[in-house]
């Protein structure tokens, strides 16, 4: 379909609304195009560019975020869903001063090169290592009936979400195995 | 993407008056399909009615056995939930087996079984295709055809259904609960969706403004022993390129009752009738498994590039059978 | 530089920024009253366009602009006919970026974009490669700069003379770069100055092709790249993004951001060229090579010459008194191809190793055992001895540490289950080259050093290597260095590409530390007491002077694969490579680099597949969720190790690169495994489950 009937129906009060949701703590109230995802309502409007856009489909993961905990693709969900709501970034990560324990064991098992999966990696894994608390299985887990225990296949197939182009994906399960053997 | 207009209805029957009311609109869940779609232009509504504050998020027990798991169910809060798990593992490997943790966390059971075809050539708006644009012609038929169909196609549309969920319903009899503008009604899920026939742009058998509220799985101790199998081009997030849901009962070694379903073989989650019928009753063998699996491809139509998939599709069933009756389904 | 920081393993310097978001990326920076571009590609694979309708894009609320040949400002023709981007009507290939919608919002340029109608006047194309095209030619030279065809000896008669001989034809698919960053630009015009931040490999090349293209001088243009999500040869010039970026904010007279979507990343930048290889190998009943011929046919568009160098590998890694190697082009109605890691080497060697795993099963000699037999002493170009050859330590050191004395050669002969396991080996080389680079080296009054280069860090670890080389040539601690890079303010330094960055770049560095510490031994007090103390250097004329010997890096990749002898699906259990690459710098940011080389390897391999629809003329496939890469749960187990090898006739830091090597010989060592656990051979890559299904006979 083309542009000319429809943008007649159109108002920009009607295809646009005013969401308040929580990022890192912090209240946001913001007034948006219905259209705008999540992933560009924190780069293009709030400033926050630790998640990233790789593809813009849920294909690659760069863009992870938790949401409620979970952790989700923030391109593919409308930000007017999130009222109410609870968002963490990467930039929710870290403490005041420090880095947390998983990021600090990307640094130092050199879990990236170029950086950019880095931010979803890393929400990605901190919901992961929750799923994994909570008792979730996955689909190598062998009995499903009883906790999985986090093998190094466990986490593979757990972070499969996340590509990673460096492939630097011994160094993120040997910083995930680290972080997860610490808790 | 077209700009568009948003809404949260305070209850079921209020969503689905809406969207009767309004041609141009659409059901948002978990939105991992509809928000690709919609920047890829292939989904173009004016109002999204988000349907995932409904009070639809519930797994419930039913009296007498059976569960009943509300349309707006995460899949991995399915995957992980304790009765699926112990009852149903054919259901949980098969939501388990599915795009990524992140997407598990996002997409819903009603929203799974509804999803979209993933044939590249829906996809894009600069191909012909008759189920994005009716009349357009299906660039797939003689294309790049080795991710497609390979029964009950029609010239018109060798799309397959992409779900793991639905094979896995398919195979346990699942009934899906939906609300029409007329009311509510029941569907089993073989009949929810459509074969492309003449009409591949029409998916399932659905009234408009239908949204689904409930998937019904009945009491089948059977399940107990199930699995599903799904072979995909990498060990990462695919789609599959073959799969099986498969419950097998024995009697000693005969077979007292078998389920079977195909995924990535047809426009709608495949229940291998034949094959069970060939399956029951018979002492069960990996060459009787092979046996029933040749008698549902028997009337299979590969394309081009895809007539690996009916030994694929034979193989997998032949070891989802044989790891079952032999006790040691593996992951 | 006996002791010191080079060695070491330090955790990269960026590490801090790059996990907690703070990296500031090409289209994150602020930017007060950005706009936002989104590019319209072209519905037909050749043609014209012949009207440009803008208007329903310009009705919605948002679009400031619809640039387009007929309205674009003007480029000077250059020599790039790729980024002559929006100035005339002629459609070269489909996807071809002829349009930009600019926006106050992402969201209305996407719409925007969508409703731009174009119509075209389309003609006959032609976009698929085949051996016998008509249109095959041979161009002057390929990539970058080596003789198209060489010959040595009378290879016909060679051939036909020995008494084991083999023939076979492998073939390569398109392969897309796929940077999780796509190329993306932050365009700003301020005073006829042009300021980009851009997703690029090397921000001088891009600096001087936007000042050639806006007709510019170029201290007119800045170009930033601080961080860069990723290249892999695919940012190494300017790029569409860019040029498109900078018409639009010169247009709309307002910055723009600008990202390619992913969908359009598979072509307008580049991809690498298909391949249809011709290998034949004459040897001896020793398997001693007697004759060598490696004929290779490619693609490149109808706008440029791109010539995959696909055979040059041949040329060095074996020897043979007979010995021909050929390039073949034609030219398409497709995107031109461009570099991916390891251009010519990485296709080339896929066909040589693999020949050479078939040529030891028809002589009977195991495969390393028929490489260390064929090293030579010389290089068979040149003639000359290379300046270090460790390719037979490396496979020596390689097949102790993957237990291959254990392995008996005979196919299928390994069974775990329902899988069928093998093992296989590959050699590997790559050039260890230096181009010239300029660096400064500054002494401040508190006791610090700042090094200034515009090198760039597309994830190699080059900000924290050439950290540590300068340490060790100023001879203080690491912590008294701050190193600048990725901006075309600094001393000019070339593409991080060619496995050249680290050894172009530290020896400018070293050079600028050097001419630093000399200047301060002058100085009385032998520091900065009045003011800083700055040196500056170029290696021009020492890259220049360098004598031309061969240089090369050197590995073994061995590989375990297991297929499932009913489905057919293929897994690596392991991938093991033994390296010989010069002085190793950073062993963490080695590791990575080497282990990434190889998992894109394992990508090519297995995985990856620009599928082309003949009649649309384009891949079907393009976007992460049909044309797949490697991802989490198909690295098992991966290990790089090296040797410490000193050569002396490289570059004062005395390092050969390490980016490219890791992929060269990855895939003939995963495919030869393929073949020795089932029994079959597969020319075609990638190797997937519908080419080997049914080995159990139940399927």
């Amino acid at each position: 379909m083309r542009g000319g009937p429809e943008s007649e129906t159109t108002t920009d009060e009607r295809h646009s609304s005013q969401v308040a949701f929580d990022v890192n703590d912090a209240r946001r109230e913001l007034t948006l195009d219905n259209r705008t995802t999540l992933l560009d309502a924190l780069r293009e409007r709030l400033g926050l560019t630790g998640a990233k856009k790789g593809c813009d489909h849920g294909q690659c993961g760069s863009c992870t975020v938790l949401l409620d905990g979970s952790r989700v693709k923030s391109c593919l969900v409308f930000a007017v869903t999130l009222d109410g709501r609870s968002v963490v970034t990467v930039e929710g990560l870290a403490g005041p001063d420090e880095l947390s324990p998983l990021q600090a064991a990307f640094v130092a098992h050199d879990a990236f090169q170029c950086g950019y999966c880095t931010p979803g990696q890393l929400c990605s894994a901190r919901g992961m290592l929750d799923e994994v608390t909570r008792g979730w299985p996955s689909a190598v887990t062998d009995d499903l009936t009883t906790p999985a225990e986090l093998t190094d296949a466990e986490i593979r197939e757990r972070m499969a979400g996340n590509l990673c182009r460096c492939a630097a994906y011994p160094h993120i399960v040997a910083a995930i195995r680290e972080t997860a053997t610490a808790r | 993407m077209r700009p568009f207009r948003y809404h949260r209805p305070a209850g079921v029957a209020e969503a689905v008056a809406v969207l009767a009311a309004e041609p141009q609109a659409a059901y948002l869940a978990g939105g991992t399909n509809l928000v690709d779609l919609m920047k890829l232009g292939v989904q173009r509504p004016d109002l999204l009615v988000d349907v995932t504050r409904l009070p639809l998020d519930a797994v419930e027990e039913l009296p007498g056995g059976g569960l009943r798991i509300g349309a707006t169910v995460r899949n991995s809060d399915l995957a992980a939930h304790p009765v699926v798990r112990r009852d149903y593992p054919v259901l949980a490997r098969a939501l388990l087996a599915a795009a990524s943790g992140q997407l598990r966390n996002l997409a819903t059971t009603g929203g799974n079984l509804l999803q979209r075809t993933r044939c590249v050539y829906f996809q894009d708006t600069g191909k012909a295709c008759n189920k994005r644009e009716p009349g357009s012609g299906c660039a797939a038929r003689h294309g790049q055809n080795r991710d497609l169909a390979v029964l009950d196609w029609s010239d018109l549309c060798v799309a397959t259904h992409p779900s793991d969920l639905a094979v896995a319903l398919a195979a346990l009899d699942a009934v899906v609960e939906v609300h029409e503008p007329d009311g509510p009604r029941d569907v089993p899920l073989a009949a929810l969706h459509r074969s492309p026939g003449e009409h591949p742009e029409r998916e399932t058998t659905l009234a408009r403004g239908a949204l689904i509220t409930a998937v019904r799985l009945p009491h089948l101790p059977a399940a107990r022993r199930s699995a599903y199998l799904k072979v995909r081009d990498r060990a990462s997030f695919a789609f599959a390129v073959g799969s099986v849901a498969a419950v097998l009962d024995l009697d000693g070694d005969v077979v007292r009752d078998v389920r079977l379903a195909y995924g990535a073989v047809a426009h709608r989650p495949w229940r291998a009738y034949r094959a069970e019928e060939e399956l029951r009753g018979r002492p069960f063998s990996p060459q009787l498994a092979a046996r029933a699996a040749d008698a549902e491809l028997a009337e299979a139509r590969p394309l081009r590039h895809n007539g690996f998939k009916l030994p694929l599709t034979r193989a997998i069933t032949v070891r989802a059978l044989t790891e079952l009756a032999e006790g040691t389904p593996a992951p | 530089m006996t002791t010191g920081a080079v060695g070491q393993a330090y955790p990269r310097l960026e590490g801090r920024e790059k996990v907690t978001g703070a990296a500031r990326y090409a289209v994150e920076y602020p930017v007060d009253g950005v706009t936002y571009g989104w590019a319209v590609p072209a519905a037909v694979v050749r043609g014209r366009i012949t009207r440009v309708d803008a208007a329903p894009a310009l009705a919605l609320p948002g679009v400031l602009s619809v640039v387009h040949h007929g309205n674009a400002p003007r480029l000077a023709p250059g020599p790039e006919p790729d980024l002559w981007l929006l100035q005339e009507p002629a459609v070269h290939y489909r996807g071809q970026l002829i349009a930009v919608v600019v926006a106050t919002s992402l969201e209305a340029a996407r719409e925007g974009a969508r409703l731009v109608r174009i119509d075209y006047d389309a003609g006959p194309h032609s976009t698929v490669l085949t051996a016998d095209h008509p249109g095959l030619y041979r161009p002057d030279q390929v990539n970058p700069s080596y003789p198209t065809d060489t010959a040595e000896g009378d290879f016909d008669a060679g051939y036909a003379a020995a008494p084991v001989r083999m023939d076979a034809t492998y073939r390569t698919p398109a392969y897309h770069n796929n940077p999780m960053e796509p190329h993306a630009t932050t365009a700003q015009w301020r005073d006829g100055r042009l300021l980009v931040h851009d997703s690029n490999q090397g921000a001088a090349p891009v600096q001087a092709t936007l000042a050639e293209l806006f007709e510019l001088p170029r201290e007119s243009v800045r170009v930033i790249t601080k961080h860069v999500g990723g290249g892999f040869g695919g940012k190494g010039y300017a790029k569409a993004a860019v040029v498109l970026a900078a018409l639009a904010a010169r247009q709309v007279d307002r910055p723009v951001r600008l990202a390619l979507t992913r969908q359009q990343v598979f072509g307008p930048v580049g991809y690498r060229t298909p391949t249809i290889q011709r290998v034949r190998l004459a040897a001896d009943t020793d398997g001693r090579l007697t004759a060598i011929c490696h004929d290779a046919i490619s693609q490149t568009s109808t706008l440029r010459e791109f010539a995959e160098q696909t055979a040059v590998y041949t040329r060095s890694m074996y020897a043979a008194p007979h010995r021909r190697t050929t390039h073949r082009l034609v030219r398409l109605d497709v995107p031109t191809p461009f570099w991916m890691r390891a251009p010519g080497e990485c296709p080339g060697a896929y066909a040589l190793e693999s020949a050479m795993d078939e040529l030891a099963t028809v002589v009977g000699i195991d495969p390393v055992e028929l490489r260390i037999r064929n090293d030579p002493a010389v290089d068979p170009e040149l003639g000359r001895p290379f300046t270090s050859r460790n390719l037979v330590a490396c496979l020596r050191d390689g097949a102790r540490r993957f237990g291959w004395a254990e392995r008996d050669p005979t196919p299928r002969a390994r069974r775990d289950g329902r899988w069928l396991v093998g093992t296989g080996v590959a050699g590997a080389s790559y050039p260890a080259r230096s181009r010239a680079a300029a660096a400064t080296a500054t002494a401040r009054r508190d006791g610090g050093f700042l090094v200034r280069i515009d090198a760039t860090d597309i994830g190699t670890g080059a900000r924290t290597a050439l950290w540590q080389v300068a340490a060790d040539a100023l001879g203080v601690p690491p912590e008294r260095v701050e190193v600048q890079i990725g901006d075309s303010d600094l001393p000019p330094a070339g593409v991080a590409g060619g496995s050249m960055g680290t050894a172009s770049w530290s020896w400018a560095v070293i050079r600028a530390c050097e001419a630093l510490r000399a200047k301060l031994r002058d100085t009385p007090g032998g520091g900065p007491s009045d003011g800083e103390v700055t040196a500056e250097v170029s290696t021009a004329d020492e890259v220049r002077d360098q004598p031309a010997l061969p240089r090369y890096a050197y590995g073994a990749h061995f590989a375990e694969v297991r297929v499932d002898a009913d489905t057919g699906e293929v897994r690596v259990n392991r991938l093991l490579g033994v390296f010989a690459a010069g002085r190793v710098v950073n062993p963490t940011t080695a590791r990575s680099q080497l282990i990434g080389g190889m998992t894109m390897g394992l990508s090519m391999a297995l995985h990856e597949e620009g599928v082309l629809d003949e009649r649309y003329g384009d891949w079907v496939n393009h976007d992460l969720a049909t044309y797949h890469i490697t991802g989490c749960a198909d690295v098992e187990r991966i290990e790089a190790h090296w040797l410490d090898e000193r050569d002396g006739e490289l570059n004062p830091a005395g390092v050969k690169g390490i980016g490219e090597i890791g992929i060269v010989g990855t895939a003939a060592a995963i495919t030869n495994a393929v073949h020795h656990a089932t029994g079959v051979r597969i020319r075609d890559l990638p190797v997937r489950l519908d080419k080997l299904i049914g080995l159990s006979g139940l399927a």
